[in-house]
């Protein structure tokens, strides 16, 4: 666990990602006075609401007409200095406001429930009010954890857990060399192995913050994954529920060879619906891989609906995100607790309805996508921050503080992937290096 | 009731690295003190390799020095080739090392005992702790003495059901030619402690006189030996060098052939071996590709025919051994003067213990040493002189002391220990410490010398030595802060600043990496006065000032955390949001603070929320009481 200067101003959206007219920004810490004065030109009124034009402090433009509550401490949630900054609430809006606190120097996003512990650490909460959230907080944890390395589009996620590979093996060269510099199998070479690994995550980082934001292509959406045995009426739920050929519906098994995304709006929280191939062995090497790539979605769903027709094959897979659904309920009973027919429409209400439940439990609380956006993007920027330090040193004489940058890196890192521990480290340098003379 | 027949303020058992340090220091502290050892000849015994200190190891010595403790000015006095390892790198990673004297370095320990005033030598096997409702009161010997006392300091290395292994061959054993400790295991058992297994091992003793040393290459010491202890002046004994071979494919063929003799791979050993110290069949089955690896050589004495081959730790049976390593350059001709082997041991889970290492079970027992998972004499040493510490100030009605992370090695591990656990024999890697570049070998004194001084545990040579060389940094970073530049001027002299007109202190100026203590004394001649270990140390903090000053930052916020002291009366499982797996583990760990508990595995930030809430919660009851 790592912990967090609280001098810091932190900022992040206090609403959830539900489609919102207005989503509210909190600001809070001692320096929140300059914050407003530096993007609304100077601070309102306080306890007032004040329509205010919050400008980008780099080239002036602006970034929307706002309301903005200015609340000195301590008489405010945290017991600091806050603003709320009601923007409208557009993704792209809420976005760039984000984008340009987070480049004031005394800004940062918050850490998830850092607001909390801030109003807990200046007596603003008793135990009462924290144990009500403390359910919430916990469900949130995992669901959360799932939704930030998703906000990472699937080749960038990937690309961290990689730079967390590669930065324990480069922590774990240069500590060799540190360490156990006086082992035979350790060489100075060492070094500069670690230095052309560093230098390699350097550039990917660099070039990935070099590519432009997308938010449309943002996969922020409550997951759920139909899967289920082949012709169990995947594609036809769907479509059912999409009200709309999104899949191809066949009798044949075996038809959806591909992974098929339905974006659905339920009460107003965006859900993302994915059809898969149906879970068998196959010779089929089209569908084969629609197979591997089923898999691979089941393991980062919010939700798995395991569809199951009358006497058709039992679900694999057990846990609290695991769902069984009878479907062709109009052919016979399925063992399920809830059972629908795509066919007469019976049960689907019910089902849309629990899953708009499951999908608000998720996103009332959580602080959602954009906020880890910017969480991730500062996180990256320290890490390259870190790595160019490193790069820069005199790693053959002053090979300590190299390896502190890399530490430092690692630990910028580990915001996003979790922690990198001294353990990992010394377990890749012992798998690597003969130590014990 | 038996009646005791002697009172103690704190009794240690054990004679080695661990019980010495804490006899020692309880006896420093003022309290009397007993020493129970079953035999008096081997105390301060190096019963595996003839060296100390090293890469984290020497830092903790100079640890151990800096609150007047032993091991440092023993190494000084039987110290027989002495290098600083990564002396080409930066202060931070230097750790000084010596081989020694393995006769010297006993009879310096025990000379230091003798001298110690306070304490007592008592031969005889401890078989017993009389204990009653969670609290010690005393010590019962195999003879049938009873000593009463309200604190002791167990440290009973490998003893704890020792089992050595060598080849088929297995002995209940603590130490070769010792017997090992099964009453005192009972009396531990009894109190239900959460209880391991670990494994080490030991190499072959070889007899140097039929090695043919010219055949070999040399490894020397340092021309300038860099000693451990701030109060030795100079190097006591003649220098020795070392022997380098190396194993052979030969020698691996032998092994190979016969590792269903050995038994970490016959399934014989259930204990776990650490990592960084593995057998010669470890190396030879998990670095298959590699056809040799080098061999230390070292003479364990000056008088003593008796070389350690440092790499090739076994348990194989003694006619591979003698295969094996007479397949070694230099070798053919060896004669084995006693056979390497491997020794499983009981530890006790360290997360039952106190940060001041005194159990939660059964207060006014301590533990230190490989009882608590540990291995290395430095790492026992140390965590004895902290035990035997709090044992006194126990014995004295005081509050015990604990050491953080941000201050000592000595903290970083005991906190690895009592919060982790361990899964292998515990080792200092300068790597452990997320503060190395603060923690160094050069700075051990500043670091703990004004806790030593609080305490009562330093003696009056230490504190007039220690006083002095404070008084000298002082001094220079006085001048140095008082000497000041312009860039222009800078540049009159041969110093390229940036030029930015902003006037520099000379400390300032030495931050430059171009910069070094020569150049500020060309510039102002009156410098030379400043003696070359405090300008070196004076160098150091301006090298690393930037490094230095972030590392204040983590260190601020390391202290808040630790400064939000968990009520002992938390109980986790009722705290309703905690994961009962999460609930589980601090129940095991029982942190104190709320960092501690931060670094509990598998903490959340949301769960540390909570423990915030509950800490808040239970300090206003406590006010209103």
């Amino acid at each position: 666990m790592t912990t967090f200067d609280d001098k810091a101003v932190i900022f992040a959206p206090a609403t959830g990602m539900g489609r919102a007219a207005v989503t509210i920004v909190r600001v809070s810490g001692s320096g929140t006075r300059g914050v407003l004065e530096t993007l609304c030109g100077r601070v309102p009124q306080s306890r007032r609401a004040s329509l205010m034009i919050l400008r980008d402090p780099a080239n002036g433009s602006v970034l929307d007409r706002t309301l903005v509550l200015w609340f000195p401490g301590p008489s405010s949630f945290t017991g600091e200095d806050m603003a709320e900054l009601q923007c409208h609430g557009g993704r792209s809006v809420v976005t760039a406001v984000l984008g340009a606190l987070d480049r004031l120097p005394q800004c940062r996003p918050a850490e998830a429930g850092e607001f909390t512990r801030r109003a807990l650490l200046n007596g603003r909460m008793t135990l009462d009010q924290v144990e009500g959230l403390a359910d919430l907080i916990d469900a949130e944890t995992e669901a959360q954890r799932r939704q930030a390395l998703r906000s990472l589009e699937g080749e960038t996620g990937h690309a961290v857990q990689r730079w967390r590979e590669e930065i324990i093996t480069a922590m774990a060269l240069m500590e060799a060399a540190i360490d156990f510099s006086d082992e035979s199998d350790v060489s100075d070479k060492v070094i500069a192995d670690g230095l052309r690994m560093a230098e390699s995550i350097r550039d990917q980082i660099e070039s990935e913050l070099r590519k432009p934001q997308r938010p449309e292509r943002l996969r922020d959406g409550y997951r759920i994954v139909l899967a289920g045995p082949p012709n169990a009426g995947k594609s036809t739920l769907l479509n059912r529920l999409a009200r709309r050929d999104a899949a191809i519906v066949s009798p044949m098994a075996g038809t959806t060879r591909d992974v098929i995304e339905v974006h659905l709006d339920l009460g107003g929280y965006p859900v993302l619906l994915i059809d898969t191939a149906g879970l068998r062995e196959s010779e089929d090497a089209v569908e084969r891989e629609g197979i591997k790539r089923t898999q691979a979605r089941i393991a980062d769903a919010d939700l798995v609906l395991w569809l199951q027709a009358p006497g058709g094959e039992a679900c694999p897979f057990e846990g609290p995100n695991v769902l069984v659904l009878g479907t062709k309920a109009d052919l016979g009973e399925a063992e399920a607790s809830m059972s629908v027919s795509a066919t007469t429409g019976a049960g689907i209400d019910a089902l849309l309805a629990l899953l708009q439940e499951r999908a608000e439990r998720v996103f009332a609380s959580g602080e959602g996508v954009l906020i880890t956006r910017e969480r991730h993007r500062a996180a990256l920027q320290e890490v390259l921050l870190c790595l160019h330090r490193a790069l820069e040193g005199d790693a053959e004489g002053a090979t300590e503080l190299v390896a502190e940058d890399l530490r430092l890196a690692a630990r910028a890192l580990g915001r996003i992937t979790g922690e990198v521990d001294v353990e990992e480290v010394l377990d890749r340098l012992f798998s690597g290096f003969c130590i014990g003379k | 009731m038996l009646s005791p027949s002697m009172t103690y303020d704190v009794i240690i058992v054990g004679g080695g690295h661990a019980g010495t340090e804490a006899a020692a220091a309880a006896a420093r502290m003022g309290a009397r003190t007993a020493l129970v050892t079953q035999r008096i000849e081997t105390v301060g015994v190096m019963s595996c390799n003839p060296a100390i200190g090293g890469l984290g190891k020497g830092h903790l010595v100079r640890e151990i020095d800096a609150l007047d403790g032993l091991m440092g000015r023993a190494a000084d006095a039987a110290g027989i080739q002495f290098r600083l390892l990564n002396r080409r790198k930066g202060p931070a990673v230097r750790g000084p090392r010596t081989q020694a004297d393995r006769k010297l370095y006993r009879r310096s320990i025990q000379k230091l005992l003798r001298e110690q005033s306070g304490l007592t030598l008592v031969e005889g096997e401890a078989e017993r702790l009389i204990v009653r409702d969670g609290r010690v009161y005393g010590l019962e010997l195999a003879d049938g003495r009873v000593f009463a006392t309200g604190a002791v300091v167990l440290t009973t290395g490998t003893f704890l059901n020792g089992l050595i292994h060598c080849g088929e061959h297995q002995e209940p054993a603590g130490r070769v030619g010792d017997r090992p400790s099964l009453g005192l295991a009972q009396s531990l058992y009894g109190l239900g402690l959460p209880m391991g297994r670990l494994k080490t091992g030991t190499p072959a003793r070889l007899d140097g006189r039929t090695i043919r040393w010219e055949q070999l290459e040399w490894q020397y010491g340092d021309d300038e030996p860099e000693l451990f202890s701030d109060l030795s002046t100079r190097v006591a004994v003649p220098q020795i060098a070392c022997g380098i071979t190396y194993t052979t494919p030969e020698a691996h063929e032998v092994i190979r052939a016969n590792l269903h003799r050995a038994p970490m791979y016959s399934g014989q050993i259930q204990g776990r071996g650490p990592r960084y110290c593995p057998s010669i069949e470890d190396k030879v089955v998990r670095f298959a590709d590699k056809t040799n690896h080098q061999i230390f050589l070292e003479p364990e004495g000056l008088d003593d025919p008796t070389v350690y081959p440092n790499g090739i730790s076994t348990s194989l049976p003694v006619d591979v051994q003698e295969a094996f390593i007479r397949a070694m350059p230099g070798l053919d001709q060896v004669r084995i003067i006693r056979p390497g082997y491997a020794i499983e041991y009981d530890y006790v889970d360290p997360r039952a213990l106190d940060p001041t290492l005194e159990l939660r079970a059964c207060r006014g027992l301590f533990l230190a040493g490989q009882i608590n998972g540990t291995t290395g004499y430095e790492e026992a040493g140390a965590q004895g002189l902290l035990a035997g510490l709090n044992a006194a100030r126990l014995a004295g009605g005081q509050d015990g002391i604990t050491i953080d992370r941000t201050k000592a090695y000595l903290g970083v591990m005991i906190d690895d220990l009592v919060t982790q656990g361990v899964t292998e024999p515990y080792r200092m890697f300068t790597s452990r410490s997320e503060y190395r570049l603060s923690l160094r070998s050069d700075n051990a004194d500043e670091r703990l010398g004004p806790l030593g001084e609080a305490l009562g545990c330093l003696s009056r040579e230490r504190r007039t030595h220690f006083g002095a060389k404070q008084a000298q940094l002082s001094a220079a970073l006085t001048s140095l802060n008082e000497r000041t530049l312009t860039p222009n001027e800078a540049a009159l002299r041969g110093l390229m600043l940036n030029q930015d007109g902003r006037r520099r202190t000379a400390f300032e100026i030495l931050s430059y990496p171009t910069v070094s203590w020569a150049d500020l004394t060309r510039i102002w001649p009156e410098l030379q006065n400043v003696p070359g270990r405090i300008a070196a140390r004076v160098e150091t903090d301006a090298k690393y000032a930037v490094y230095l000053e972030r590392q204040d930052r983590d260190i601020a916020a390391f202290k808040r955390d630790e400064d939000m002291a968990l009520p002992d009366s938390l109980s986790f499982t009722s705290i309703s949001g905690l994961s009962a797996e999460l609930a589980g583990k601090l129940e095991t760990v029982r942190p104190r603070t709320l960092g501690q508990a931060g670094r509990v595995e598998g903490m959340t930030p949301a769960a540390l929320t909570l423990l915030v809430a509950h800490a808040k919660a239970a300090a206003r009851t406590k006010v209103s009481v």
